[in-house]
């Protein structure tokens, strides 16, 4: 007892970061402050889609209406650009897959020179402003003849979605054990089966949260896919921009509600299957 | 029948010697420890045998056959890893059954062999479960019983206790030895833990930066140390460093002022050498006497059922020496006498042995 150290202060300022109650309180009303922000906007949107008539200073709308939604789906323009959407988001995202996956692997395991330039190589299309790739971009597919094509539309959309699977699949593979595929060598396996009986099904969750972000990424995609696919393929989000110039705002929220639905659709069957912590980060999409 | 033989094998890693012209012969059924610290090149002797890395020089021979550029896969090599590289989303019967299921075996079989398996291992009834669920201890069975399934000539094992905690670890020591010799299967075993090896192996081989330093039995290592490393590493010695004198049968190390009577075999009169002794070859004297040295500061530690004598001495340094748990101080002078050192050629530097965990990347034979 003789060395003591001298006495703390009586009353710390951060006392309450000890308080579990407190703690919990806290964390409630971030939580909750969370959802507000961002839940409000969504709301906002339903509602709209459903308003018949709503003015201000109303909270809600004063009449309800499946007016809006019936003209959007009425459209054919509308049933048309959902389907070239769908059509195209699945092809970019297991084209992407493709390049992905095993690139991802190389980048976590082999010895590839000059690793971290090349997997910052990749973000540089996202540096950029991104109008700007896309003119030139358009400029080279009047070139080769893939200006207003499906394919052109799909490569322009795998520009981002690579980086996206590329970086997310690399991760992934790095985060599993090693040793965990020499044993399976060992075993009497060889690479390949080692790699789709071992590496694989413990990536799956990795990589179906890639392949998520992908089809989203793809399904979102307007300003580039406005500039090479005008004037024969137009995908629901170039479709939406139309108009929102063009018509009114119950349109646009019907419009948006139809293409945020796929996301959620997506991510609550994915909740499912996968950790909590890869759903949120797919959440950040929507 | 199943004997390994390394034969001159060398892995170097940039500007580093991982294993430096390594030759050993494993016999049949033998059970062979690599010990050694840490960075000594113990484990990458290992995974050269199981094939995951490629030697730069030497040949790997398993029964007479060249096996050095075999894939792990095509070797009859099966190995225990320090984290088990337990398969995470297979269950327990599905990890051991994994090879068994690449030879395209019938069902039947491989579920019998899967039991049976598990059953030498001490592990019946977890058939079910996931590695997750299972203590340190049982997966480290399910790690074994994956290896021993396949039947392979040789068994590796990477520090497989290492994760284990103290009582456990001696449990399992003794059951790996169980299963080896119930199996008659030619073991290698990698630790930096002397107690394993020693209590473990038929032959224990110590390595240092690369080097194999010497193979012998427990008793080889630790009463006939080879070099001084190897007698400093195994058990704990009182190292001195002076100059051999040889006067005909008789050799006595000049340590300073002091004189040391050593074993030398072979030294020539005024080589550097290197003196061990070990604490329990230190005679504890209460009077002076002929080649006893006073000891000051002396002081004593208790390990329960032995104590240990510590003290200086002006021309050696710190001494320790081993006495009976009896043994009091009582403030009265203490005299130790060396009953039994060795001297070794100081070919290494004194510091470069006492400081096991430094490790001199530039070094190279």
């Amino acid at each position: 007892m003789a060395a003591q150290a001298p006495a703390l202060p009586a009353v710390r300022l951060t006392w309450w970061i000890d308080d579990p109650r407190m703690r919990r309180m806290l964390l409630r009303l971030f939580a909750g402050a969370l959802a507000v922000f961002i839940g409000i906007p969504l709301l906002t949107l339903v509602l709209w889609s459903f308003a018949g008539e709503w003015f201000w200073p109303n909270l809600i709308p004063t009449q309800w209406s499946l007016r809006w939604w019936q003209e959007v789906l009425e459209n054919p323009r509308v049933t048309d650009a959902m389907f070239l959407s769908f059509t195209i988001a699945p092809v970019v995202t297991a084209l992407t897959a493709l390049v992905a996956i095993p690139a991802g692997y190389a980048f976590a395991r082999l010895d590839v020179p000059y690793r971290r330039l090349l997997l910052l190589l990749f973000l540089i299309p996202n540096a950029f402003p991104r109008i700007g790739l896309y003119v030139s971009l358009a400029v080279l597919y009047y070139q080769i003849g893939l200006i207003d094509t499906y394919w052109g539309i799909v490569f322009l959309h795998m520009i981002g979605t690579l980086v996206y699977m590329t970086w997310i699949t690399t991760a992934t593979f790095r985060s599993i054990d090693p040793h965990l595929e020499e044993a399976a060598r060992d075993a009497g396996a060889s690479p390949l089966r080692a790699f789709f009986s071992v590496v694989m099904p413990l990536a799956l969750p990795g990589i179906i949260v890639a392949s998520l972000f992908s089809f989203l990424a793809s399904l979102d995609e307007a300003q580039g896919t406005l500039i090479v696919g005008t004037p024969h393929y137009i995908t629901m989000p170039v479709l939406l921009y139309t108009l929102i110039s063009s018509f009114q705002r119950p349109v646009a929220a019907v419009f948006s509600v139809l293409l945020a639905l796929p996301s959620l659709l997506l991510l609550v069957v994915a909740q499912r299957y996968l950790h909590s912590e890869y759903v949120a980060a797919g959440l950040g999409r929507v | 029948m199943a004997e390994v033989e390394l034969r001159n094998v060398s892995k170097v890693y940039k500007d580093t010697v991982a294993v430096d012209d390594v030759s050993l012969h494993i016999r049949d059924r033998e059970f062979v420890a690599l010990l050694g610290p840490s960075g000594c090149g113990k484990t990458t002797t290992l995974r050269m045998l199981a094939g995951f890395i490629r030697p730069d020089g030497g040949q790997i021979l398993i029964d007479g056959h060249d096996v050095t550029d075999l894939p792990p896969e095509r070797r009859p090599t099966a190995m225990v890893f320090q984290s088990y590289a337990l398969w995470p989303h297979m269950t327990v019967a599905d990890n051991v059954a994994f090879g068994l299921r690449l030879r395209k075996l019938a069902r039947n079989v491989v579920e019998e062999r899967t039991a049976r398996m598990l059953d030498v291992v001490g592990l019946p009834g977890v058939t079910k479960r996931y590695p997750s669920q299972l203590s340190g201890g049982q997966q480290q069975r399910v790690a074994l019983a994956r290896a021993l399934v396949l039947g392979p000539k040789i068994l590796l094992l990477d520090e497989p206790l290492s994760n284990l905690d103290a009582k456990l670890r001696v449990r399992m020591r003794d059951e790996i030895r169980r299963i080896q010799q119930e199996l008659q299967i030619t073991t290698v075993y990698v630790t930096h833990d002397q107690e394993e090896a020693l209590t473990m192996a038929d032959r224990i081989a110590v390595m240092n930066k690369g080097v194999l330093q010497q193979v012998g039995d427990a008793l080889d290592i630790y009463d006939r140390p080879a070099t001084a490393f190897v007698a400093d590493f195994i058990g704990s010695s009182n190292l001195l460093s002076g100059t051999l004198r040889v006067a005909g049968a008789s050799a006595v190390a000049e340590v300073g002022t002091a004189r040391v009577p050593v074993d030398a075999d072979g030294l020539a009169d005024g080589t550097a050498v290197t003196v061990s002794a070990r604490p329990e070859d230190m005679e504890v004297l209460r009077a002076p006497a002929a080649d006893a040295f006073a000891l000051e500061d002396a002081r004593l530690v208790n390990f329960g059922a032995y104590k240990r004598l510590l003290g200086r001495h002006p021309a050696f340094g710190q001494l320790e020496a081993r006495v009976p748990k009896s043994f009091r101080l009582d403030n009265a002078p203490v005299y130790v006498r060396f009953t039994r050192a060795r001297a070794f050629a100081s070919d290494e530097a004194p510091a470069d042995i006492t400081d096991k965990a430094a490790r001199d990347p530039a070094r190279n034979r």
